[in-house]
């Protein structure tokens, strides 16, 4: 494939994070959390680009920053070409409509005290031009693609359930008609019948209005089933990315086919590759050198505790940050 | 509002401590109201002829050494205990408010120098304020208000900042800003309605406060002055009768406890009838 000559939905280059915790001693600086080390990619439009990795590893660090919610530390966020810590206060607003987020927890993300229609035109009314009738008619139109009835705004959150909330935040995030959307664990807090619905909900909108995703997750069937490319995320880096077929049918790096590896999948008689996932994650609170993965890694040599992989281009789209992505061992 | 156990109503006619306070409450406000037009006796004006008279069909409560009817004077007492405790309550709550809202929205050190403002202003008494704020402006109705408003304003600051907090870091705020509002939007769509039970339920505490202090300004001579009738007072005029009449000391306190204990009654009812978690609990 050749280099595409459209501009990035969302391109995000060397984009660090560094959360300084609160002061301890006096006269010791206080700790620090390195939450994101330098994250980059690009996802072209009508892509649906997935983040995976364990808990704890900045995935919604990276999703808070995307959206402009948090200042990074270090790098650049573009969407739709602008780089969005370099915008005054109303352009960042003006631009806001073009992209949008869903929330993990349904119950969470939703205002109590406001009724649905109110809570799905909230992204209107801070820069819309329209009029209330105007309005009224957006919410309605949206409300009904996501599959609930326009009746419904006159309703309050508390009297739907989970997945009926989550179509609602879903209306909320399209009723601009944002060109992204940023979803952080869309369905993770979902009934695993409901999760369903809600992922052929995205896939559908996406083959009507044509929006990209970017989908977090840390469930890699939900990211299987709905993405068109996967980055893996460890302790605040990428540690390989692709098309999501062949990565997960060819993974380049040892923490991806652990990651796999700790999935149950029915039908697929593998056996067990030991205990796939050793340990806890090492600590986020420093910086060290080598390969951050190495002291989890079943395939470590000594020159993972010595030199940090740089993320390297194994053609065909696939990259990974390890010295020995040749040599993972596939499914 | 329809929560879990019926409607908010249904709820409110089945908590008995929530209508015991709620028939005391309006039984207060009633007589203040009505004292505005209508007295049975005299409540302001001397009648030495009639002084120290028993209760009687005249004279429902009979007459203090003045002769002013007594039952008059706590009818008209309410008034003047109720308007002090709102106009008091209300600088409390809208300046509190403004404050704590303000530093939860900023937080950093805004929102540190507003609480230790509140610390600070904690360790004066209302009635230390009251009779610092006697020395400079003299004592009346205008004082007591000052003094007991002033004395709100931490309260409701701190309380307001602490509920303020927790619905800044639920999701729809991270919604909301990422629809592009601003703290100053937020904070009025979204963190006051959802805190607003909880200061109403501080509002109705606050009021019973405001009017045991009323009363305690009053009896210090600090507060409302004469003739103005007011509960505090009374109990002032009363105690050097005590031993030749008795009931006119009991007839002030006993309606200052009521006020007190109805008002406590209804705001913890409220509580409950407001936080559906809790009324389940129930
Ligand atoms: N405001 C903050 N202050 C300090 N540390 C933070 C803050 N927000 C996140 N962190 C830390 O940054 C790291 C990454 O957090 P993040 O929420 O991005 O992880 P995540 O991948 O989304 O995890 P999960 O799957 O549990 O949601 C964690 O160690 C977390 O404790
Ligand atoms: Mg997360």
């Amino acid at each position: 494939m050749n280099a595409p000559a459209t501009v990035p939905v969302l391109a995000v280059e060397e984009l660090q994070r560094h959360y300084t915790l609160p002061r301890e001693h006096l006269f010791r600086e206080p700790g620090k959390v390195y939450a994101l080390n330098g994250v980059s990619f690009e996802i072209q439009p009508g892509r649906s680009f997935g983040v995976v990795g364990e808990s704890g590893c900045g995935k919604s660090t990276l999703a808070r920053t995307v959206m402009a919610l948090e200042t990074p530390t270090a790098g650049t966020v573009r969407i739709l070409g602008h780089d969005l810590f370099d915008l005054d206060k109303d352009a960042l607003r003006a631009l806001r409509r073009h992209f949008q987020m869903v929330f993990q927890d349904p119950y969470g993300s939703l205002d109590p005290r406001h009724k649905v229609g109110r809570v799905v035109a909230e992204p209107l009314t801070v820069s819309d031009e329209v009029g209330a009738r105007d309005r009224v008619e957006k919410v309605a139109d949206v409300l009904r693609s996501v599959g609930l009835k326009a009746a419904d705004m006159d309703k309050y959150p508390h009297e739907f359930s989970g997945g009926q909330r989550q179509r609602i935040a879903i209306a909320r995030a399209l009723v601009t008609r944002p060109e992204l959307i940023v979803a952080d664990e869309p369905v993770s807090a979902l009934d695993v019948s409901v999760q369903a619905q809600v992922l052929n909900l995205m896939r559908d909108l996406q083959d009507s209005f044509g929006v990209t995703y970017m989908l977090i997750s840390h469930d890699l069937a939900v990211v299987e089933y709905v993405c068109d490319e996967v980055a893996v995320m460890y302790l605040g880096r990428i540690v390989e990315r692709g098309r999501t077929e062949a990565l997960f049918a060819r993974p380049s790096h040892p923490y991806t086919r652990a990651l796999l590896d700790a999935v149950p999948r029915p039908g697929v008689g593998r056996a067990k590759r030991g205990a796939a996932l050793k340990g806890t994650v090492m600590s986020q609170t420093a910086l060290g050198t080598g390969c951050a993965f190495a002291d989890r890694c079943p395939m470590a040599k000594p020159r993972c505790l010595e030199e940090a992989p740089p993320l390297r281009d194994l053609g065909d789209h696939h990259l990974s940050a390890c010295h020995y992505a040749e040599d993972v061992p596939a499914g | 509002m329809s929560g879990p156990g019926g409607s908010f109503l249904a709820r409110a006619l089945r908590h008995r401590s929530f209508m015991l306070g709620g028939a005391l409450t309006v039984g207060m406000l009633g007589m203040a109201a009505i004292s505005l037009f209508w007295t049975p006796g005299e409540a302001i004006s001397l009648n030495v002829a009639h002084r120290m008279r028993p209760p009687s069909l005249e004279y429902w409560l009979g007459t203090d050494k003045f002769g002013r009817d007594i039952f008059s004077m706590l009818m008209a007492g309410a008034q003047n205990s109720i308007t002090v405790g709102v106009v008091a309550v209300s600088i409390g709550l809208v300046a509190g408010v403004i404050l704590g809202a303000w530093a939860s929205a900023k937080r950093g050190w805004i929102e540190e120098a507003v609480m230790r403002f509140s610390d600070f202003s904690f360790a004066f008494p209302a009635i230390l304020s009251a009779i610092m704020l006697t020395a400079i402006i003299g004592p009346g109705g205008v004082t007591s208000i000052l003094a007991i408003g002033i004395y709100n304003i931490p309260v409701f600051a701190r309380l307001t900042r602490g509920v303020a907090n927790a619905v800044w870091a639920r999701e729809f705020v991270l919604a909301a800003r990422a629809a592009g509002k601003g703290a100053v939007r937020i904070t009025i769509e979204h963190v006051l309605p959802n805190i607003l039970s909880i200061i109403i339920v501080q509002a109705t505490i606050s009021f019973a406060i405001a009017i045991l202090a009323e009363a305690a300004l009053s009896y210090l001579g600090l507060g409302t002055q004469p003739p103005q009738p007011s509960w505090g007072r009374m109990l002032s005029e009363a105690q050097a009768l005590i031993f030749l009449a008795p009931m006119q000391a009991i007839y002030p306190g006993v309606t200052i406890a009521l006020s007190v204990f109805g008002l406590n009654l209804l705001g913890d009812g409220l509580r409950d009838l407001l936080d559906p978690r809790l009324a389940r609990k129930r």
